[in-house]
């Protein structure tokens, strides 16, 4: 099979029922994707399908060949990164490829003007930007200083 | 001090940061070997019984099943559960019966699922309670402490106390649940093992895995590790089995855990039931504090959480009594959670002596202040540094708690019910004997080397600031190698004990450095410790909280929650903070949201999952600081570091729990405070 990952064409022999998350940690060596769960409930395997954020531990390779993935080491000095440094917005940092990824993603939602999650007028007010980021599991509970990274890196 | 301090608690930036936030930074299951195989862990599916045989469907692409039937003999190492399928015997549901290996995870997988296990079924048991005529009194509770305590007439002086409180409170089973499930790659060459491996003390697995297979060359890389939360103090199953795999099939073995698996598998909190007695005077003196604590251990191995410990020298009052009682059940073993012991038992002690204040009408605050001891009231031990009722009195400026109404169910905002509660925080300051080596690269830089691991903590960070003080350098010109058990020793990072340990070590080595002026010196820190008092030793704290409830869902928001501390020299800033914040959130959790939902007739928790057994999510936490006292203790160490990785969760669920009732009038003793606790009593 083939997949497209950070720019660059793989072409894979896998078993079909591998995740993409799995193709993506065994097969390619983009560790940068964690497995926290292996069922869609904690985020940490969170990676960009077309620029749209989706847990990759839910998702088969096989019936991505057509999509581009981009993973935490595509992202390439992203101002969420500075963000997540800047304000200490991780400890153990398992977590952290997941939650940076999803709010690149979560960004580009509201930029696409996907509705608030709050009612609030501000559609990147701390509340919503919690909201949308309740997806992502942080056992360290590192949320704090997660918001004020993201809300800067959104330019606010 | 020979240097004067610069680098220590400065906010440096973790040092791992870059490779955190760029998906670089490594953790155990993604170091990637030639010709790897993974194996799969086949739970048992009873909770007692024994394993008569295990059939393999031979369609299934498996390279070995390994079972009690076939799986090489393994020395007893001390913890009954890394004796991984070398018995028949079946002590909890969940526990591993087989591992199956094949040359994919997916086929690993599925030959898991379609073997056949021939298991014959024996009782069981699953729930703790205080009437089971198997209730025993432990000989101690951990580390070491007697079970028992008792200062003069507690019955008497409860029976003649004006006012007096007897609650229950009970705690449930709490899961760790570190983001990262334990995970381990076992590689042989010849009788040299090499683990990659996702644990909180590399020098002790390899120990452990040394003794298991009996080798003397065992190799743990451990270099970032997804947090633990007391999970991964030992070597867990999942270790022993890659290696035996590895060692079974001639390839490297990766067994990595899936999350469900880790509600069984490697340990969580304990139940407990609680019963708190305290006699006071009318003015709110406490003439008598009593503590009995049950918790239940497992058929394999005993762990006797030390709940009621902290109530020995939280409080004066001269009739005191404390003690520990355990129930075996067939259920897996309880073991370290952060804050063993004080994270729930501070939920009893807190929780009624907010009782007592409400029956007082009597400040929170101001009751603790009433009962500051000037000794540790049980043992006499002076405390080395005792701030609490600074931290009392400026947290509860910083947080506006003064003027606040005492009564409940009187603030209301909309559809929504507002209360603040308080309670107390405390942890040891404990050290451990840890080496260190430090070497002058000639270079103007120096290599600093210990065996230490960074779970999140910034424990890679810290160190490097501790040796540039004390090597009077700047912090850049250390080169930090942690995380390998090839380094020197180093103890367990656990117990709030890593910074005070291996900094201590550090900081000797670097002085003998400047003192020969050698290339290299290595420092061991046992005869130091050894000749250290263990008493009196303990960080403080004051948490506050502001809740929201909802008087039509009964809905619980914590909108603010803030804690105060005083925990010796803090050796960065920033870290700390973090550290802080990551305990109150835990806190939180327990509070309001975590409970292993037992189901007695499986033995399991059936919400073994994250969807299901929940833990705080960014939307949970809103208004939330820390902040600490400049506290000097020169009693400790040579940094003057009390630890602060656990006090954060010691008290701050007790103070949601008290918000809660000032909020609502309602008392809810059984945690979590979920909505259903709440709603029946509020007002229609």
């Amino acid at each position: 099979m083939r997949l497209t990952v950070n720019g660059s064409e793989h072409e894979l022999d896998l078993d079909p029922r591998t995740t993409l998350l799995d193709a993506l940690r065994e097969h390619l060596g983009l560790t940068g994707a964690k497995k926290g769960c292996d069922h869609g409930q904690c985020g940490a395997c969170t990676v960009l399908l077309d620029g749209r954020r989706v847990n990759s531990c839910l998702i088969l390779a096989i019936a991505q060949q057509d999509a581009r993935v981009t993973t935490i080491e595509g992202l390439g000095g992203h101002p969420v990164q500075r963000g997540f440094l800047e304000h200490d917005g991780f400890q153990c940092g398992y977590c952290t490829p997941g939650q940076i990824c999803s709010a690149v993603g979560m960004l580009g939602e509201v930029e696409r003007g996907w509705p608030s999650a709050t009612g609030d007028d501000d559609p990147l007010s701390d509340a919503e930007i919690r909201e949308r980021m309740s997806g992502n599991l942080c056992r360290c509970g590192a949320y704090p200083n997660m918001v004020p990274a993201i809300r800067e890196a959104a330019g606010r | 001090m020979t240097a004067a301090t610069r680098a220590i608690g400065a906010p440096l930036a973790r040092l791992e940061g870059p490779e955190k936030v760029s998906g670089t930074a490594k953790y155990a299951a993604e170091y990637r070997q030639e010709n790897m195989a993974y194996g799969w862990v086949v739970p048992s599916p009873v909770p007692h019984g024994r394993l008569r045989a295990v059939l393999a469907d031979p369609s299934a692409d498996a390279i070995a099943v390994l079972w009690h039937g076939n799986a090489p003999e393994l020395a007893a190492a001390d913890d009954p559960e890394l004796a991984v399928l070398q018995s028949d015997r079946i002590s909890y549901r969940g526990q591993p019966v087989a591992l199956v290996v094949a040359g994919t995870l997916e086929a690993a997988r599925r030959a898991a699922q379609v073997l056949q296990l021939d298991i014959e079924t024996l009782p069981h048991e699953a729930v703790l309670r205080t009437d089971h005529p198997e209730v025993y009194t432990p000989d101690t509770v951990n580390p070491g402490f007697p079970a028992e305590s008792s200062a003069g007439d507690v019955d008497r002086a409860l029976a003649e106390a004006p006012v007096t409180v007897d609650v229950t409170y009970t705690t449930p089973a709490l899961h760790n649940n570190p983001m990262e499930p334990h995970a381990t790659i076992a590689r042989w060459d010849g009788d040299d093992l090499t683990v990659y491996d996702s644990n909180q003390h590399p020098s002790g697995v390899a120990a452990t895995l040394a003794t298991v297979f009996g080798v003397d060359r065992v190799h743990v890389v451990t270099e970032h590790v997804g947090g633990g939360f007391g999970s991964k103090g030992t070597a867990r199953p999942n270790a022993v089995l890659a290696a035996l795999a590895a060692r079974v099939t001639g390839r490297p073995v990766q067994v990595a855990l899936p999350r469900q698996a880790m509600f069984s598998l490697v340990g969580h909190r304990t139940p407990t039931i609680q019963r708190i007695r305290l006699g006071a005077d009318t003015d709110g003196v406490l003439t008598a504090i009593e503590h009995q604590a049950w918790s239940q251990t497992s058929r394999l191995y005993e762990f006797a959480e030390q709940t009621a410990v902290t109530t020995r020298h939280m409080y004066a009052a001269p009739h005191r009594r404390t003690g520990h009682r355990l129930l075996r059940l067939d259920m897996p073993t309880p073991r370290w959670m952060r804050a063993p012991g004080e994270a729930p038992g501070m939920v009893g002690l807190e929780c009624a002596l907010d009782e007592l204040a409400e029956q007082l009408s009597l400040d929170p605050v101001e009751l603790r202040i009433r009962n500051e001891p000037h000794t540790e009231p049980e043992t006499g031990t002076p405390f080395t540094s005792r701030h609490y009722v600074d931290c009392l009195r400026a947290g509860a400026d910083r947080f506006g708690w003064w003027g606040r109404d005492p009564r409940p169910r009187q603030q209301r905002d909309g559809d929504w019910w507002i209360g603040t509660g308080m309670a107390g925080a405390t942890y040891p300051a404990m050290a451990q004997p840890s080496t260190a080596r430090v070497r002058d690269l000639a270079d103007g830089g120096f290599e600093v080397a210990i065996g230490a691991t960074d779970l999140g903590t910034g424990a890679r960070t810290i160190l490097s600031q501790i040796a540039a003080d004390a090597l009077g350098v700047p912090t850049g010109r250390i080169r930090i190698r942690i995380g390998d058990s090839t380094l020197p020793q180093a103890s367990v990072a656990g117990g709030s004990s890593g910074s005070a340990s291996w900094g201590w070590a550090v900081t000797e080595a670097c002085r003998e450095l400047r003192r020969t002026g050698g290339a290299e010196a290595v420092f061991d820190t046992t005869d130091l410790i050894a000749k250290q008092e263990k008493e009196g030793r303990h960080a403080f704290g004051a948490h506050f909280a502001e809740v929201r409830v909802d008087a039509v869902t009964g809905e619980i928001r914590v909108s603010r929650l803030f804690g105060m501390y005083a925990a010796g020299r803090i050796l960065n800033a920033r870290t700390a903070r973090s550290q802080f914040l990551g305990g109150m959130i835990m806190g939180m959790g327990m509070a309001l949201h975590e409970e292993g939902v037992l189901d007695p007739a499986l033995g399991e928790w059936i919400n073994h999952d994250l969807a299901e057994y929940h833990i705080p999510a960014h939307a949970d936490v809103e208004s939330i600081d820390a902040a600490w006292l400049d506290e000097h203790d020169d009693q400790l160490n040579p940094m003057g570091s009390k630890g602060i990785g656990e006090i954060g969760i010691v008290g701050s669920p007790a103070a949601i729990l008290n918000a809660v009732w000032h909020a609502t009038g309602v008392r809810v003793r059984d945690l979590p405070a979920r909505l259903d606790k709440i709603l029946p009593h509020l007002p229609t």
